[in-house]
């Protein structure tokens, strides 16, 4: 194995706040880890303005490798590396973009990644799949996905489904100057004494699907959405910032970024019980003309409570954000196209718009990711 | 901003009282139609609470009186009432305003013109009511401006100055004004009432503008801002305090047309300077055993005199560079401590000493510890100081040395 060429890599970890914040950490720690078996230094450190992190909110861990401490100091005192060698997003739908409640506006995937580097998805999905969902390339990189869905839990449990061990498997196969899969295997081996875990790890190398993206390729669908840090004569004094009036939504609280399910809901179905427009904890229903309740996406962050507080079944269906190009609001197709509506419901949510034909429902159900809701999480990190 | 009057206009109207220094800020609350003052209780600031209390109930004033149920609730409770517009006061003392210190400290972040007294006292344990000034200072770095009184008049005078200066705009920082415990907070003195005709002269009403906290006025008052916001909003609390001292000249020279009182300067107040070789340098109530040792100390023929520093935050550097570049040595006497510090000077003294350090000609600079918890400075003290600082001015070595006066072996 031929000898690193620069004398530092640094990858960082973009995850799910609270749900992935242990995966992160066990990722990044272990990447140091297996580094130091080939006699590097290396540190990992999670940008502390994320924590206490918010239930989804994309957040960030980070890995820094380097041949001897010299060359190590130069990354020990990064807030948040503006370039990074490798990003790793352990949940597919983070490639529509991040904004951590610090970083004001929404960053595409691979802003930090440079020429060349890596963004590694853990994805059920193809690369191609994934590649369509993620703002066009201004750069050239290399996307692979680690075989695996989201892996969520909460602030104090961990799930061990091996993919810390796959992610680690698919980086030694990216930057195998760094990271070698039998450090990799022997760190697991050392931890786990698990021969099942060494083979995820091996699983994650051969089983990583690369893909290399040229300049150019990707959507150019996702909203832009950047916002200026006054300065300090631009400011106003006091630490006061400008407030809505009543009924007022800001243009500038956007946390759709937070959200992995999003909400759907089959008007003809509502009984405009009003108990979704009532449990939003962030007051993301307006009523429409008619009566009914329709999400404004940009503020829902999917935590999924107006789907459990309907009383309808399949009335609000949560479905994978992948689906979805835009925020736009259904409700005015409903009203000018109905058969319309009422098949883009069907094609999403996997349910039938007709509650007549529900019994017959159960085949169609391609509703994915069932297992990343985050609301069957819990615990704020105050 | 500047007022237009004439000359001394309300001088043949004037009261007097004899009042200690509390109940002459409790005079100062009532002329300054303050809306809402939350007390809690403890020695020596309660004075003030007392006093305040009586006029109320005497029903020479109208004020909010929320007795809160401890110092830090106290504190927050005119932050906010200063957020929706009312003008507002609140004091304590020792332990009891570092039991606010939270919201202390919030309030020069936010920048919100709350008025206080520190009624000073030495900081628990021991147990001890006499004065000290480390609760004050206590809060010296976080943009509260901190003037010292030496006389109940001056913390009269004080006191509608900091409602002046602080709610100006272009300030909009509380005031803590400093009042010995005891000596002043005590003591009754003569003290000259204005007319409230002349205070509304000299006090503009209170108009946060569109800082106002209302529901016409939809704001959000200090949001998590993080890294990428708070080293400007530090830059404009620091802003704020240089414009300070614009705003305390301009207010100071209202001052001495109205009331005719004030002094030469804002900063500092010069006993017995224009001939002197050495001066005597400090704050609030210690001036007064000094300018008796300076006065016996003239008979003798011995060039002395004493600059008394009136405002601590803002440090008026230049001015007071200035003043004290003119001697041989200056003899800087605190009634506080800091343990450890260079030399282990106190506060003032090295505040002094590092104002001094650009300057091309520079005075000896002499420091003592004095006086504290109360301690009166008796005359061998005074000449103790005296003849340590003369010793120095001849010997530029023995400049860097810091003593302990009074204290028992």
């Amino acid at each position: 194995m031929s000898e690193p060429k620069e004398t530092s890599i640094t990858v960082e970890v973009v995850y799910r706040g609270i749900f992935q914040k242990t995966l992160a950490q066990r990722i990044c720690r272990s990447i140091v880890l297996a580094a130091r078996k080939r006699g590097h230094t290396g540190t990992a450190f999670a940008r502390y303005g994320d924590s206490p992190e918010r239930n989804g909110v994309p957040a960030k861990q980070f890995a820094v490798v380097a041949v001897n401490d010299l060359e190590l100091e130069a990354s020990m005192a990064k807030y948040e590396p503006a370039v990074v060698d490798v990003s790793i997003a352990v949940d597919d739908t983070l490639v529509k973009g991040v904004e951590s409640w610090a970083w004001y506006g929404r960053q595409p995937i691979w802003k930090p990644i440079r020429k060349d580097g890596f963004l590694l998805v853990t994805s059920e999905k193809a690369p191609e799949e994934v590649l369509a969902q993620t703002d066009k390339a201004e750069r050239p990189y290399t996307m692979g996905c680690v075989p695996g869905a989201a892996s969520f839990a909460g602030l104090w449990v961990f799930k061990d489904d091996h993919t810390d061990y796959r992610v680690l498997g698919a980086l030694a196969k990216v930057v195998p100057d760094w990271v070698r899969l039998d450090d990799v295997k022997a760190l697991i081996k050392e931890q786990t004494k698990d021969e099942a875990a060494v083979q995820s790890a091996q699983y994650g190398y051969d089983g990583a699907l690369l893909r290399a993206v040229k300049a150019g390729e990707g959507t150019s669908g996702h909203e832009k959405l950047q916002f200026a840090k006054p300065g300090w004569t631009t400011m106003r004094p006091g630490i006061v910032v400008d407030a809505r009036k009543p009924g007022e939504r800001n243009p500038q609280y956007k946390k759709y970024t937070a959200r992995t399910l999003r909400p759907v809901v089959n008007f003809d179905t509502c009984i405009k019980c009003t108990m979704c427009w009532l449990d939003c904890p962030d007051e993301c229903f307006e009523v429409t003309p008619e009566g009914h309740y329709e999400v404004v996406y940009e503020a829902c962050i999917g935590c999924g409570i107006c789907a459990q507080v309907c009383p309808v079944k399949d009335c609000i269906v949560m479905v994978d954000e992948l689906k979805f190009e835009d925020n736009k609001d259904k409700w005015q197709l409903w009203k000018t196209d109905h058969d319309a509506y009422n098949k883009w419901f069907e094609q999403k949510s996997g349910v039938p718009a007709d509650p007549k034909r529900v019994a017959h429902a159960s085949t169609a159900a391609e509703n994915a990711n069932p297992a990343a809701n985050p609301t069957t999480s819990t615990g704020g990190d105050d | 901003m500047a007022v237009q009057v004439k000359e001394r206009e309300h001088s043949d109207v004037e009261t007097e009282q004899l009042a200690t220094g509390c109940e002459a800020i409790a005079e100062a609350i009532r002329l300054a139609d303050v809306d809402v003052m939350a007390a809690y209780p403890i020695r020596p600031y309660d004075g003030v609470m007392q006093a305040a209390a009586k006029l109320i109930a005497n029903g020479k004033m109208d004020v909010e009186y929320i007795v809160a149920d401890g110092e830090h609730s106290q504190f927050e409770i005119v932050k906010h009432a200063c957020a929706v517009g009312s003008r507002v006061f609140v004091g304590s003392s020792g332990v009891g305003w570092f039991y606010a210190f939270e919201a202390i400290a919030v309030t020069a972040g936010l920048r919100l013109p709350v008025v206080a007294i520190c009624g000073n006292r030495a900081l628990d344990d021991p147990g001890a009511f006499g004065t000290e000034h480390n609760d004050s200072l206590a809060v010296r770095d976080l943009g509260w401006l901190l003037p010292w009184a030496e006389t109940a008049q001056e913390a009269m005078d004080l006191a509608l100055m900091a409602w002046r200066v602080g709610e100006d705009k272009r300030v909009s920082l509380p005031v803590a004004i400093g009042l010995d415990g005891a000596f002043l907070t005590h003591s009754q003195q003569i003290v000259k009432i204005p007319t409230q005709a002349a205070v509304d002269k000299f006090l503009p009403r209170f108009d946060l503008g569109d800082r106002l906290l209302h529901p016409d006025n939809p704001i959000t008052i200090a949001p998590q801002v993080d890294q990428d916001w708070l080293m400007e909003i530090r830059m404009q609390n620091d802003q704020a305090m240089r414009q300070a001292q614009t705003v305390i000249r301009e207010a100071h020279a209202d001052f001495k047309k109205l009331f005719g009182r004030g002094g030469a300067s804002p900063f500092i107040d010069e006993y017995m300077t224009e001939d002197a070789d050495i001066v005597f340098f400090g704050q609030g109530t210690l001036a007064l055993p000094m300018k008796v040792a300076i006065r016996r100390l003239r008979k003798e023929g011995h060039k002395v005199g004493l600059v008394r520093l009136k405002w601590f935050r803002p440090f008026a550097t230049e001015e007071i560079t200035k003043c004290l570049t003119r001697f041989k040595a200056v003899g800087v006497i605190d009634r506080d401590y800091s343990f450890g510090s260079p030399y282990y000077g106190g506060v003032l003294y090295n505040e002094v000493r590092s104002a001094l350090y650009s300057q091309e000609k520079r005075p000896t600079v002499v420091g003592f510890i004095a006086g504290l918890g109360g301690r009166e400075i008796e005359q061998p003290m005074a000449q103790e100081i005296f003849e340590k600082t003369i010793a120095a001015a001849s010997d530029i070595k023995s400049g860097d040395i810091c003593h302990w006066i009074g204290v028992r072996s």
